[in-house]
């Protein structure tokens, strides 16, 4: 049986002209998508079917993008969570933060809770899908790559490090259909009194040399992290592992 | 005589035959898409066009212009004859002896035809076309003979059934050429599809000394964006193709095919003429794409072109240049036909190679290649005391800025224009950021849509401010500007607006005597003309002029002016970057050392880029302006 795969899109912002563009991420999703399903991939985009952008998505050759009409004003996360009830997905991809609006890279993870789905973060490619599971590739820094299974249906957000976007095609862009179907009303009260300026640069912490050669500033490049404090818990009971976690959340005061 | 009539029969029969076949081809060109030529003005024009622009080409290889002239004119005039004389049996000497006179000049051109024929240049096809010199021979001989007669020379009734037999089996092989295969495809098509090619031509500005260099726009609206398949291009570029008469001059005049990169200009018309006729490639009998065996192209009027008869790296290695245009006796279109194509890759498939998709992605999102802020197109100007439109609105001259603006290396060429044009008093203002690239390489790339965009903005841009010139360092932008906005120009922002490259613009300071020059005092100069410059915009003489007023005397290329070879920077080949065994810059920059020459002077920054781009050690590249910055004679006070 195929599985059915859904790619949540946005807008995008370039980050030299601010203009309007397909989003880095989310048509990486696009893409890997596409990997997994062909044309039948479910590409979905919470606002406005008139949004040119959506046309740049469309050309990668897209037949036709959902699009859950709705306000500007209104909350994307309660059209897209009302959607992805009713059409039973196996694979939700998102990119890991939009590159406008909050962008505060909540929408999977709030999906993952309302829909009571796994979540796997910063995905760099999904290998295989067998039966109810898929093995999945995670990016970490410096090109590392940790490979999970998980279990349909999860959500998961895609890295930079995933496969690039294909070039978007004009003439399939502008022909693609746009399905409008009714979004929600519901209103985002927070973001409506929030005002928008643009980011002032932080200070940046100076970066003290300590290397003395060539060599060694090729180590500090590529050499991995050297945690330290880190411990790998393998054989211990989940129990034990659940314990060992709640102790270092405390530790770390992210739970009082 | 039993058989006397035979000769009549067999004449009119391989005419009709002809006829039918040739009626067949106009079919064949018939699936292309419509497009409005005038016919009749076009048929009346034709003669005129054969006789004066086609000629003027074929002229620059005096060898072949005599020997065509005698043998297609002896043909033309021969055979009206031989009707007159062998099928309406007009009973009259003085035109049997005509008839003779046709044939025996024709049979002289036919002899060196077949002269040349004896060790072909490499660039010929050879296959049926080293039987055609014999054909030819073989018709003026058979109809001399079979004409004798009638002019009295030999008595009447001589010939023998014997006689008649062998002068039958020449009609068959002569006319069966000329006739015959002028309909069904042999290498006589080249003088019927020449013809109404000539008459139908796409440009027709061309003749009578006109250019016509700017490609056609997309409409968008329509159901295929490009050309896929054959079918889908115009009626009279089909016709175009079939007109070739695979001499291969534009073979030996492309840059990429020197260059080992998988494109051969004559071999991509034959594989468009095997795509509207349908079949496959293994009767080509030229040279094929380096690197690419014969024999495997197939095609159909209504099959995807890119799915088996012409691969994609053979479309992406052109660099747009226009030299195998220039160099054409049918004035064949090849770069057309390449970019028509292209559209197809790039806006329906969304396949430019490498770079390419990068590229136009950056030009869609920020309207420069290089992906830079737009807000940051002036800081190359930061120092420059510049007026800018937005703020002075009105300026005799505009000035075109272009994408150079981005480049470290551009920018010494822009700085050493603006103080020229300082020096000169001359009121000028930039766009500054309301500037955005002229869309030259989107164009090229095929995205003709992201093209249409950026002239379009560019336009209304233009049109709010008041200025009499526009002067770009930039042939690309000028191409542009100049030949190819006035397809969206509704509004008329540029009407009337002179628009100069500033080669020319800088010329016309010096001349006036607004811009003082001292004289240059360097080594062995020579010039490189850009093809966008040359070749598109026919600007030769102003840079040389230029050079000259330094007291330069110029060390021309072997190839210069409208033969000069492309630097590999045209058409978006340094972007789609096409493997091959040679670097195109690396050749042109061999031809300049060749003269010689310290330094070589350029007209245009991409230019600059490739043949600067060219190991040490080589001659200095500058562009014309460096050179005369050097050079402004200190005013005495």
């Amino acid at each position: 049986m195929p599985h059915k795969v859904i790619s949540l899109i946005s807008v995008g912002r370039h980050p030299q002209s601010g203009r309007s563009r397909r989003a880095d991420q989310d048509s990486r999703a696009v893409e890997l998508g596409l990997k997994l399903a062909g044309t039948d991939l479910d590409v979905v985009h919470a606002g406005s079917s008139q949004e040119p952008v959506l046309r740049q998505y469309a050309g990668m050759g897209l037949p036709k993008v959902t699009v859950l009409e709705q306000d500007e004003s209104a909350d994307a996360l309660v059209s897209i969570a009302d959607y992805l009830k009713s059409e039973k997905a196996d694979i939700v991809l998102t990119g890991v933060r939009a590159e406008s609006g909050e962008s505060s890279g909540m929408t999977p993870y709030i999906l993952s809770e309302q829909l009571g789905w796994p979540i796997v973060a910063r995905v760099a490619d999904i290998v295989e899908i067998k039966g109810d599971e898929a093995q999945v590739l995670l990016a970490l820094p410096r090109g590392q790559r940790r490979q999970v299974t998980v279990k349909l249906p999860f959500i998961a957000s895609i890295d930079n490090a995933a496969e690039a976007a294909r070039q978007s095609a004009f003439g399939p862009g502008l022909r693609a259909k746009m399905d409008s179907q009714n979004g929600s009303t519901v209103e985002d009260s927070v973001r409506v009194d929030w005002s928008e300026a643009p980011a002032k640069a932080r200070p940046k912490r100076l970066k003290i040399v300590k290397a003395k050669t060539a060599a060694d500033r090729f180590k500090a490049a590529t050499a991995k992290p050297q945690g330290g404090s880190g411990k790998v818990m393998k054989n211990e009971s989940a129990q034990e592992q659940a314990q060992a976690i709640f102790d270092l959340l405390i530790e770390e005061k992210v739970i009082r | 005589m039993v058989i006397d009539w035979l000769p009549s029969v067999l004449i009119v029969v391989l005419l009709a035959l002809g006829v039918i076949g040739a009626l067949r081809r106009v079919s064949l060109w018939r699936a292309g898409q419509p497009e409005k030529v005038n016919l009749i003005a076009g048929l009346l024009a034709m003669p005129g066009r054969y006789l004066k622009d086609l000629h003027h080409v074929v002229e620059r290889d005096k060898y072949m212009s005599r020997t065509h002239v005698a043998t297609g004119g002896g043909f033309v005039l021969s055979m009206v004859l031989v009707l007159i004389v062998h099928v309406f049996n007009v009973e009259q000497q003085i035109v049997a002896w005509a008839l003779i006179g046709a044939l025996l000049i024709m049979l002289t051109g036919a002899f060196f035809v077949f002269k040349r024929r004896l060790n072909p240049p490499e660039r010929l096809s050879k296959g049926p076309w080293m039987r055609l010199p014999k054909s030819l021979i073989i018709y003026s001989l058979t109809f001399i003979i079979l004409t004798l007669p009638a002019a009295g020379i030999l008595p009447d009734a001589s010939g023998s059934v014997l006689m008649i037999a062998v002068l039958s089996v020449g009609i068959v092989i002569g006319l069966g050429e000329l006739l015959f295969g002028m309909g069904w495809g042999g290498p006589m098509k080249h003088a019927f599809a020449g013809a109404l090619h000539l008459a139908f031509h796409r440009r027709s500005e061309r003749f009578g000394g006109g250019r016509s260099t700017g490609l056609k726009p997309v409409n968008l609206d329509g159901d295929v964006l490009g050309v896929s398949k054959p079918s889908d291009f115009k009626w009279n570029q089909l016709l175009g193709f079939d007109a070739c008469v695979q001499c291969g001059k534009c073979q030996a005049m492309c840059p990429a095919f020197a260059a080992g990169q998988p494109l051969n200009p004559k071999k991509l018309i034959q594989d468009m003429v095997v795509g509207l006729a349908g079949g496959t490639d293994a009767n080509y009998a030229g040279s094929p794409y380096p690197g690419k065996e014969v024999g495997n192209a197939k095609g159909g009027p209504n099959e995807i072109i890119t799915a088996g008869l012409v691969s994609q790296e053979t479309l992406w290695s052109c660099t747009t240049c226009r030299a195998c245009v220039e160099e054409c006796p049918m004035m064949i279109e090849h770069v057309d036909a390449i970019v028509d194509m292209r559209r197809f890759l790039t806006m329906e498939k969304g396949e430019t190679p490498n770079k390419g998709s990068e590229v136009l992605e950056n030009i869609i999102a920020t309207d420069n290649p290089g992906g830079y802020a737009p807000g940051s197109r002036t800081n190359w100007a930061a120092d420059q005391n510049l007026a800018v439109m937005k703020e002075k609105k009105e300026a005799d001259v505009l000035f075109w800025v272009s994408d150079g603006a981005f480049d470290m290396r551009s920018q010494r060429i822009l700085r050493a224009f603006v103080k020229l044009m300082k020096h000169a008093n001359v009121d000028v203002a930039i766009l500054g950021d309301e500037e955005r690239d002229s869309g030259d390489v989107a164009r090229r790339l095929g995205d003709d849509a992201t093209f249409q965009s950026l002239a379009q903005r560019n336009l209304a841009t233009l049109g709010q401010y008041k200025f009499k010139k526009i002067v770009t360092t930039d042939p690309h932008a000028y191409h542009c500007l100049r030949n190819e906005y006035a397809d969206f120009d509704k509004e008329g922002a540029l009407e009337g607006v002179e628009v100069l490259h500033h080669t020319t613009f800088l010329n016309q300071l010096v001349q006036s005597g607004a811009l003082k020059l001292d004289a240059f005092k360097g080594g062995k100069v020579t010039y490189h003309d850009p093809c966008y410059l040359g070749r598109y915009n026919g600007e030769y003489e102003a840079p040389r002029e230029l050079l000259r007023s330094l007291g330069i005397e110029i060390a021309e290329m072997e190839r210069s002016g409208f033969r000069s070879r492309c630097c590999g920077g045209g058409g978006g080949a340094p972007i789609t970057d096409i493997p091959g065994e040679r670097r195109i810059a690396d050749m042109r920059m061999e031809d300049a050392s060749t003269t010689g020459a310290e330094l070589v002077a350029v007209g245009c920054q991409q230019c600059t880029a490739m043949l600067e781009g060219v190991v040490e050690p080589r001659p200095v590249v500058k562009d014309i302006s460096e050179i005369l910055v050097d050079q402004l004679a200190e005013e005495v006070h």
